[in-house]
């Protein structure tokens, strides 16, 4: 089977972000490792919400609550797993722990569960209404985690140690980054199977119309409600990594501007495109850091450039390399 | 006597003082093509959206292969074998020919929940879609996307939907509309065959074709039914004529 230049581009976005960090200790410059990794996991978060949003046409405002989720998922676990107190949930209680594989699947059940509960409620509106009520919803978690006084309310939560992967000393920065990575590759080999199989052609059929989706006997809201949690669980994957790339878990991850700024980096990079996310999230870091460094002003440069591939460039980055998608 | 495949009874559907349908029986019998004919306005969309589902009756009820389906939804409906093709054409723009037709395809095999098998690798999909794109004359255009395709090509893609969707009753909304004369002839003889199929009820302005298919006709105006019967006695009565033929006599 001939490879689509959409399926070459994103092999060739993958490598040159594995790329970097190695080319950036060969320079001496460490940092940059740590800049590639928050690529990988803000690409990770951004493939989730481009099953909602770029598959499904579900423009999910509400997608911080899921990352934030995640986040505090690895925060919670690793400070009762040091602290040796177990969780107490009343009924049973669940022991903290530091091993990366039981963190990310409890962040993904937990994002899961979460996005069945506001998918549930939100996907009976659609439009403007859905916008609102999943912003609505998020700033809830966002308002909770503050009003949180055991896990540091405002202030957040620290993890003194990364958390720990088998085998692997997660505090090598390149080690934590290939982890990143290699979580993000999978993600997108399960994203592109998601998009070509049954389910996908479902959910991509109800976006361009509802109505003849009802007309052959599927009911849209089940495939959008499924897509929503798949796509929940994603995004809180990539918040637990992203709490134990900075040690540090805050409501701010549960703000509007994190659920926006998933939405920015997957309409420059491409909505629905497979490599949307990874080109999307490449740019967005690259912007934040090589126009930081020169203006504090740096996302007035990004809004140009936002307004640049909403005016002239539909398809994100991905459109312009790799042209329009195609469901032949 | 068999039951009747689809039975109407008693429908009445009001916006605010508007009634668009007023006490509306009729039915549709296997083998049969049942025309339903009107002038615009007289409620015949609006009686389609009740049989589809789209919109629920104030009252009366719908019943389908001796089940009551007053209360279920539209996939539900589809489900069940209602097939349906719109007044203006419904389709999934991006989706190629093929893949309109392998979502429904699908849709009959069962579940949409398969999360990793490609379906453009999977025969049991592609295999019935172009068998039903073959059937309606359209296997050489299964590529191009539906938005890419003629108006009159985009009629014959929503009835490949319904044979792939192997419905049991078609519900079809003007399929002739915007059709040249050849078209309208193809389209003609294919319905033709295809009501020993499964029924027809056709709502359609084309009054060739309605002449020329229809085992019974009904007449609606303004929301009720006027006038039911065979071609030839649609053609005598004298009401139908004086509303809607156009003719002084």
């Amino acid at each position: 089977m001939a490879i689509s230049r959409e399926t070459a581009l994103g092999v060739v976005l993958v490598l040159v972000l594995a790329a970097i960090p190695y080319l950036a200790l060969e320079a001496g410059k460490p940092f940059y490792v740590t800049l590639a990794t928050r690529m990988a996991i803000l690409a990770l978060a951004a493939v989730g919400l481009n099953v909602a949003l770029g598959l499904g046409g579900l423009v999910s405002f509400g997608h911080a609550a899921f990352f934030g989720a995640g986040g505090y998922v690895a925060g919670i676990l690793a400070a009762h797993a040091f602290a040796g107190q177990p969780l107490d949930f009343g009924l049973f209680s669940v022991p903290g722990t530091r091993a990366m594989p039981l963190v990310w699947l409890a962040a993904i059940a937990v994002g899961g569960l979460l996005a069945a509960g506001i998918g549930a409620i939100s996907l009976r509106t659609s439009g403007v209404y859905f916008i609102m009520i999943t912003l609505a919803f998020a700033q809830m978690t966002y308002y909770f985690a503050v009003s949180w006084p055991a896990y540091g309310g405002e202030d957040g939560l620290s993890l003194t140690l990364r958390n720990a992967f088998p085998g692997v000393n997660t505090m090598v920065p390149i080690n934590f980054f290939l982890i990143a990575w290699g979580l993000l590759v999978a993600v997108l080999v399960l994203f592109a199977a998601l998009k070509s199989s049954r389910f996908g052609a479902a959910l991509q059929a109800a976006r361009q119309n509802e109505v003849r989706v009802a007309t052959v006997g599927i009911a849209p809201y089940r495939i959008r409600l499924a897509a929503f949690v798949v796509s929940g669980m994603i995004t809180a994957l990539a918040g637990a990594l992203y709490a134990d790339l900075n040690r540090f878990v805050s409501p701010s991850m549960l703000s509007w501007h994190m659920s926006g700024e998933l939405i920015v980096l997957i309409i420059l990079g491409g909505a629905g495109r497979l490599a949307g996310p990874v080109a999307g999230a490449m740019l967005y870091v690259l912007f934040e850091f090589a126009l930081g460094g020169l203006t504090e002003r740096w996302q007035f440069f990004l809004g140009l450039a936002l307004l640049g591939v909403v005016l002239f460039a539909r398809g994100g980055v991905v459109g312009l390399v790799a042209g329009r998608p195609r469901h032949d | 006597m068999t039951e009747p495949v689809l039975s109407i009874h008693g429908l009445n559907k009001s916006f605010g003082a508007l009634k668009a349908t007023e006490d509306v029986s009729l039915d549709l019998k296997r083998g049969e093509i049942h025309a339903l004919i009107g002038p615009n306005g007289a409620g015949k969309s609006t009686l389609i959206h009740q049989i589809a589902g789209t919109l629920a009756p104030d009252s009366g009820t719908v019943r389908f292969l001796g089940r009551d389906i007053t209360g279920l939804g539209v996939a539900e409906r589809a489900r069940l074998g209602l097939g349906r093709s719109f007044q203006v054409s419904s389709l999934a723009p991006e989706f190629s020919a093929l893949r309109n037709v392998m979502l429904a395809v699908q849709a009959k095999a069962g579940s949409s929940f398969r999360f990793f098998k490609p379906v453009m690798r999977d025969a049991a999909l592609t295999g019935p879609a172009f068998a039903a794109l073959a059937r309606v004359g359209l296997q050489d255009r299964a590529r191009v996307p539906a938005a890419e395709l003629s108006h009159g090509e985009r009629r014959q893609l929503e009835i490949a939907i319904a044979l792939a969707l192997g419905s049991k009753a078609f519900l079809l909304d003007e399929p002739m509309a915007g059709m040249g004369p050849d078209g309208s002839r193809t389209l003609t003889a294919f319905l033709d065959g295809l009501r020993a199929e499964a029924p027809i009820l056709l709502v359609e302005h084309d009054m060739d074709a309605v002449f020329a298919l229809a085992d019974r006709v009904s007449v609606l105006v303004y929301g009720r039914i006027v006038a039911s019967g065979t071609v030839e006695e649609i053609r005598a009565d004298a009401e139908v004529r004086r509303a809607y033929l156009g003719d002084a006599a």
